[in-house]
């Protein structure tokens, strides 16, 4: 048995020891609020690899950014934004003008940015700083990088706070919003762009690549343990900040590297609770309990 | 004399009116030179063989598909007065939401974006549920309902939509007999209250024995009359013999537009 004393130690004195972890702590706390309910939105409106595709999309920009003025946060995580916003919109233009449904334009618009953006940081940048933009820092995080990041999650926050009614409807059951002229269109894209924003708020302390990890996974595994939208965005909130602090946690005890350390605590927890939580699980299919009277 | 007829069909009461309405997909006519009108307060069943053009009449009445040339004209209503059950609606069953939820969407037109829902209106849905034979369901799951009970939800928020024009496409299609006959009331209630209703069903008997008016379209209206005048074994026969598949090396249509 663990004494307390020990516990204590290992799982609050990294953060109360070092300022540089209370600042990666409050980090994932501000992603985790502002991905939980997007990641659930995504996965509800059957986009989960849409948020891959975007996070793929964010490369060029923010090697872009990195040409134009080193690792500054600012002209990276702008020129994500607006590259990611770029295949955002282009996607949806052309879905909508076209034959061609999303995801197929998403995932031309993501494949030629992605392309680009590797031969961006080929050309001109070492291999070392193409390991910074797809893996980020969480650790490295500075002041500017927690303002941004809360920046981000405060305004996702009341975005969907606001536009929660017609973005519902737009999931459940666009047709019906549509033909009652609700404003579907605008909703979707006012939707991308939080996405967008939230995968640049992620990029640094986590990567482009892994970004996205912090956004579906929670979401996912949120459908295990709850049935309710406000339901699911909490418990995803706080799986994610739970994957955040366990994580980081890895990192610093084991000397591993932060992003994919908490993206595996995030996806043990996924795969826990495929087989373990309440909710439609491995679990609940084969061991559904006697069945009710009516 | 499918021209007579229309003339005679152009009158002041009508709600919705069709001037020589051309509609389809990739050029290719679905629907081909139609005229005509609904009156207001009618109840039209839209009859025809599969590919005759009954959902895109449909789509393009709502709005939701704009026409290949000709016109919908809605003289007495606006689209805001148009409820629409589409045939295959787009709606994930699987959708975390409840019923009650569900049939409030029906006030979206008084409740818009951001307005709260009134506890009247609350209960205007729980009436609409009753009235559809699902009182108490207002709790449930949507996903936990059959089809039987999803299409009796639909039918209670098109009730709270209290749309002056209700367009249905195929509302009986994979229901039970039963849930047929309640919806069917439904239906005749409001065809007592004045409402518009146009409906595209299949079952013959069914049509004759509801519905007072009936478009038999079989990508053009083969009749446009009572339900006894339109039925004719003649009629549903020139019906059938409609080609379905189109043909790709059909040339532009060059039949003049009045």
């Amino acid at each position: 048995m663990i004494a307390p004393d020990a516990l204590f130690d290992a799982v609050v004195g990294p953060f109360l020891e070092f300022a540089f972890m209370r600042r990666a702590l409050a980090a994932c706390l501000a992603l985790a609020l502002g991905c939980g309910p997007v990641g659930v939105l995504l996965v509800l409106r059957r986009m989960s690899l849409m948020g891959d595709a975007m996070s793929h999309a964010v490369l060029p920009g923010a090697a872009i950014g990195f040409l134009a003025a080193g690792l500054s946060l600012w002209a990276m995580s702008l020129g994500g934004f607006l590259a990611g916003l770029a295949v955002a919109l282009l996607a949806g233009l052309v879905s909508r003008a076209t034959d061609l449904r999303e995801d197929a334009s998403f995932a031309a618009f993501y494949l030629i940015s992605l392309a680009g953006g590797v031969l961006i940081v080929s050309l001109r940048g070492s291999n070392i700083d193409l390991m910074h933009v797809l893996f980020g820092t969480i650790l490295a995080v500075d002041d500017a990088g927690l303002l941004m990041v809360a920046g981000i999650s405060t305004v996702t926050l009341l975005t969907l706070a606001l536009l929660y009614r017609p973005l519902l409807v737009e999931c459940f059951d666009p047709g019906y919003l549509r033909a009652v002229g609700g404003p579907g269109a605008a909703c979707h894209l006012v939707f991308l762009v939080l996405v967008v924003l939230n995968l640049v708020g992620g990029f640094q302390a986590l990567g482009t690549l892994m970004a996205v990890g912090l956004m579906m996974l929670p979401a996912a595994t949120a459908r295990f343990w709850a049935e309710r939208i406000w339901s699911l965005a909490l418990v995803a909130m706080a799986i994610a900040f739970a994957s955040g602090v366990g994580g980081l946690l890895l990192s610093f005890h084991l000397n591993l590297p932060s992003g994919p350390s908490i993206i595996l605590v995030a996806g043990t927890a996924y795969l826990l609770s495929v087989g373990l939580g309440p909710v439609g699980s491995l679990r609940a299919r084969w061991f559904p309990g006697r069945h009710l009277e009516a | 004399m499918i021209a007579h007829a229309m003339a005679a069909r152009t009158a002041p009461d009508d709600l919705v009116r069709l001037h020589d309405l051309t509609l389809g997909y990739r050029r290719h006519p679905a629907v081909h030179h139609l005229s005509g009108a609904f009156r207001a307060g009618s109840l039209t069943a839209v009859v025809g063989p599969n590919g005759a053009g009954k959902s895109t009449l449909l789509k393009a009445i709502a709005g939701t598909l704009r026409p290949l040339s000709g016109r919908v004209v809605l003289t007495g209503a606006q689209r805001r007065d148009i409820a629409f059950l589409p045939q295959q609606a787009e709606i994930d069953r699987s959708f975390p939401i409840d019923v009650l939820d569900t049939v409030l969407l029906g006030h979206w037109r008084r409740v818009g974006l951001f307005g709260a829902v009134t506890r009247r209106q609350i209960e205007q849905a729980g009436e609409a549920l009753a009235a559809v034979g699902l009182p108490g369901f207002e709790r449930r799951p949507i996903g936990a309902l059959s089809a039987g009970q999803f299409q009796r939800v639909l039918f209670a928020r098109l009730l709270v939509q209290d749309a002056r024009l209700i367009l249905l496409d195929e509302p009986f299609t994979a229901i039970d007999a039963r849930t047929t006959a309640d919806l069917l009331d439904v239906v005749r209630r409001w065809h007592g209250e004045e409402r518009t209703v146009v409906a595209v069903l299949h079952d013959i008997e069914q049509v004759r024995a509801h519905f007072p008016d009936t478009l038999l379209l079989a990508r053009e209206a083969i009749a446009w009359d009572r339900t006894d005048d339109s039925l004719t074994a003649a009629n549903l026969k020139r019906a059938r013999a409609m080609a379905e598949a189109w043909d790709e090396s059909a040339t532009p249509c060059r039949r003049s537009t009045p």
